[in-house]
């Protein structure tokens, strides 16, 4: 399809497939950047150019995963700008899930995402991508051009540190307030920019 | 594509907090799409 001159049954196609994955889009750019205003306009701008860049999407591969290095490359931009500091929605606050069979107490799930938006960016959408999105970690690994070895890396630690946090109750109140956690978020943003590999150019 | 994603697998031995990663991601796609959205969709094309 690269190259050929698209017909109008190919864009209406691409607008479909796009249109289906626009609710995946949002649930990822909520997790990314904690607010939903702003995730929804992030949303907005991959929406835009994915469909600027339609030309290069391949009909028969995930658009859902294409679609996602468009956003996570306009996040790490507007990153770059210090537009988002990982800030909270208190709109989701109090939401309480039920505590699986054996768990003492219930996790908030206000405190899961608190927790998650402390994590550095690089181990927060990896586990995103994978302990949400339900991604493959070698389509966790294409998303974010990197190497698998390095997704599971990411998405082990991600994993050991909300363990932690959620067991001993060290959740901070308000991430924006840590300021441990922006300091590793802002140190580790330059390696995650860096890092955007063949796939996250497509 | 409103089917939900596939899970990989390894997840089983994942501790409870896991679900609820889960539940994060899927009650945003769950939501109704606001109208900005399909305004913008229905925008695509007149852009070309």
């Amino acid at each position: 399809m690269t190259g050929a001159e698209r017909t109008a049954s190919d864009k209406a196609e691409f607008k479909r497939e796009l249109a289906a994955v626009v609710p995946h889009l949002r649930a990822f750019a909520r997790g990314l950047c904690g607010r939903a205003d702003m995730a929804d306009d992030l949303v907005q701008e991959a929406l835009l150019k994915a469909w600027a860049a339609q030309e290069r999407f391949e009909p028969g591969t995930s658009m859902r995963a294409w679609t996602f290095v468009i956003l996570r490359n306009a996040y790490l931009t507007d990153m770059r700008r210090n537009r988002f500091r990982g800030e909270y929605d208190e709109n989701v606050a109090e939401r309480i899930l039920t505590a699986p069979a054996g768990q003492e107490e219930p996790i908030h799930l206000a405190d899961l995402h608190r927790a998650l938006l402390t994590l550095p960016p690089e181990r927060r959408e990896a586990l995103l991508l994978v302990g949400a999105g339900g991604f493959s970690y070698e389509e966790a690994a294409q998303i974010c051009g990197c190497a698998v070895g390095t997704i599971k890396s990411r998405v082990g630690r991600a994993r050991a540190t909300l363990n932690t946090m959620l067991a001993d109750g060290s959740v901070p109140k308000r991430s924006i307030d840590d300021a441990t956690a922006h300091r590793a978020i802002m140190d580790e943003l330059e390696e995650v920019a860096a890092g955007n590999g063949v796939a996250a150019r497509g | 594509m409103r089917a939900k994603p596939k899970r990989s697998k390894g997840q089983q031995e994942l501790p409870g907090w896991t679900s609820g990663l889960r539940q994060l991601y899927d009650q945003v796609v769950d939501e109704d799409l606001p109208d900005s959205f399909r305004d913008l969709l229905a925008r695509l094309d007149k852009a070309d």
